[in-house]
């Protein structure tokens, strides 16, 4: 097999050709172990960046990490001028992609920036520059280079809200940015070369995109009928050998993995609880029998002791409301009930309905400090959260009963409309 | 003081409020599903449709309107952490 050259005889880096009319301009960090904070990679990464060229200009696509950029402009260099650079076109304005921008705009002063509409503001907090001259662009505008164009498809939230796609017609690439890349630092460069990327793929999936799988879904309704020839995402291998696969794999990472059984009329209820002295346990079970007086209501009740967190992070995210029980220990809700709520980043639970009880001794904090935990995860918390003082009563019992019924008829929208005084909410 | 009453159909709860306050010193507490990141109109999370009173709120700021722009918001759109209730009644729902 001959091998990919990625440098000349006397060692400075080239570019590499996907095409007679693009090429590959990117850098190689295999060293780097942590991305973001919250990737591991165990091999590093690769920072991808594109050149195009049409009849009547050059484009480049993305840049690299600050750090790369000595090596990007040599790749750049070996096959353009900076006059005939036209075009600068970044998918999103992440700085292990920008971080040559400011350099390169000095030395390619000809060229127009194009960033998504959403990007404008976020451009003066990267580069702190007032005066900045920009085109924001909006999915079917386009871009001339004569012989060749660009366009653009926006797609927000992958994974940043700035993201856009890039389009190539003539040559049937797309210019993807994060959306289909992985950590995974591989010299042979493409799909069909590197070793296997795949648990790369799933793992960056997991952490990056699955927080937006709805935004997902949406772009992959503009990306899906594209002729594709090849995916040429920011990190790792370009996917030159039936690309259509690793859009398929993102249609169905980002689709429920089993179909539930409910009816569509049904609504997921899950109660989630800890307790030392069975206190906050008794009051769980209570709230559960409260909840399931509503019909198509499908509630469940666990203990939190009894389970991993990422299982509970999958069930979290299909269902339609949380309802989450803590004693107060120490002045705060318990560990568990916070490892959770930090797992839940990687899934959206805008709109979800939310409520908090707990059993407590004599402050009883943890149950506010949840509820604004979840409005702060971005549920709707509509109903104020029920403490007991220590062992719950017959009548408090009863209470739990009511607050169990009460949140199954808000999430069954069964709550009747009710006239407020601002004076007296909480 | 003058007042002003807004409903979120969402959850259908009316509000009786001071002119003057943001929708977003109302809508979390009562539970509405318009959602906040940034509550300072820079961000546009807090997008939310505007179905009745339009003019009974305040003008939007040099600022709400370029962030409303870069949302691609439409024309009954505000930011729920910007707009105030002035007058008369108004009725929202998450964008
Ligand atoms: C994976 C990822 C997710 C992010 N999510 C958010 C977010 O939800 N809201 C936000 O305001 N910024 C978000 N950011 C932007 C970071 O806060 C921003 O880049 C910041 O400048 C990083 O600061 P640092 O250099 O101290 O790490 C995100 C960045 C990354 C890489
Ligand atoms: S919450 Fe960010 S614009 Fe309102
Ligand atoms: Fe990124
Ligand atoms: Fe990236």
């Amino acid at each position: 097999m001959n091998r990919i050259v990625l440098e000349s005889p006397d060692g400075v880096p080239v570019a590499v050709p996907l095409s007679e009319r693009v090429h590959w301009v990117g850098a190689f960090d295999p060293h780097l172990r942590t991305f973001d904070i919250i990737l591991k990679t165990a091999n590093g990464t690769s920072y991808n960046a594109y050149v195009v060229r049409g009849s009547e200009g050059v484009a480049v696509i993305d840049t690299v990490k600050e750090g790369f950029a000595d090596v990007f402009f040599a790749r750049l260099e070996s096959v353009a001028d900076y006059a005939e650079i036209k075009v600068i076109v970044l998918n999103h304005l992440e700085p292990d992609h920008t971080g040559a921008l400011p350099e390169l705009m000095r030395r390619a002063p000809g060229a127009q920036l194009y960033i998504s509409q959403k990007a404008q503001s976020m451009l003066k907090g990267l580069l702190k520059q007032e005066n900045l001259h920009f085109t924001p662009v909006v999915t079917g505008d386009t871009v001339s280079l004569g012989d060749r164009s660009l366009q653009f498809l926006h797609t927000p939230y992958l994974h940043w809200p700035d993201t856009q796609c890039t389009y190539l017609p003539e040559e049937a690439m797309l210019f993807s940015g994060d959306v289909f890349g992985c950590h995974f630092c591989d010299d042979r460069l493409f799909n069909d070369r590197a070793g296997d990327f795949r648990f790369s793929f799933e793992y960056y999936y997991a952490h990056i995109m699955r927080p937006f799988k709805e935004y997902v879904l949406r772009a992959l309704e503009l990306i899906e009928p594209l002729p594709l020839k090849l995916i040429a995402p920011t990190h790792g291998p370009i996917l030159r050998d039936r690309p259509d696969r690793y859009i398929q794999r993102y249609r169905q990472l980002s689709s429920p993995a089993l179909h539930s059984e409910i009816s569509p009329q049904q609504k997921t209820l899950l109660i989630f609880y800890i307790s030392s002295y069975g206190n906050t346990r008794r009051m769980a079970e209570a709230i559960y029998q409260g909840a399931l007086q509503v019909d198509d209501v499908r509630v469940s009740l666990y203990d939190l002791e009894g389970g991993e967190v990422a299982p509970f992070v999958d069930l979290i995210e299909e269902a339609d409301g949380l309802i989450l029980g803590t004693p107060t220990i120490n002045g705060d809700a318990v560990k568990p009930i916070w490892d959770l709520l930090s797992s839940l980043t990687v899934v959206n639970l805008k709109n979800k309905l939310g409520g908090v009880f707990g059993s407590y001794g004599w402050t009883g904090e943890g149950v506010r400090l949840v509820e604004d935990r979840l409005r702060g995860l971005k549920l709707r918390v509509p109903i104020p959260g029920l403490r007991v003082k220590l062992i719950p009563t017959d009548d408090e019992i009863l209470e739990c009963k009511a607050f169990g019924l009460e949140l199954a008829q808000e999430l069954m929208g069964l709550r009747e409309a009710k006239m407020i005084n601002f004076a007296d909410l909480a | 003081m003058a007042k002003a009453t807004i409903t979120f159909e969402d959850i259908n709860i009316t509000v009786t409020v001071p002119a003057g306050t943001r929708v977003i010193e109302v809508s979390e507490k009562v539970g509405s599903a318009i959602t906040y990141g940034c509550r300072e109109g820079d961000c546009g999370t807090c997008l939310m449709k505007i179905t009745d009173g339009w003019n009974n709120l305040s003008e939007p700021s040099v600022l709400e309107d370029k962030i409303l722009r870069e949302n691609m918001a439409g024309k009954h759109n505000r930011l729920a952490c910007q707009a105030q209730l002035l007058t008369g009644h108004i009725s929202v729902k998450p964008a």
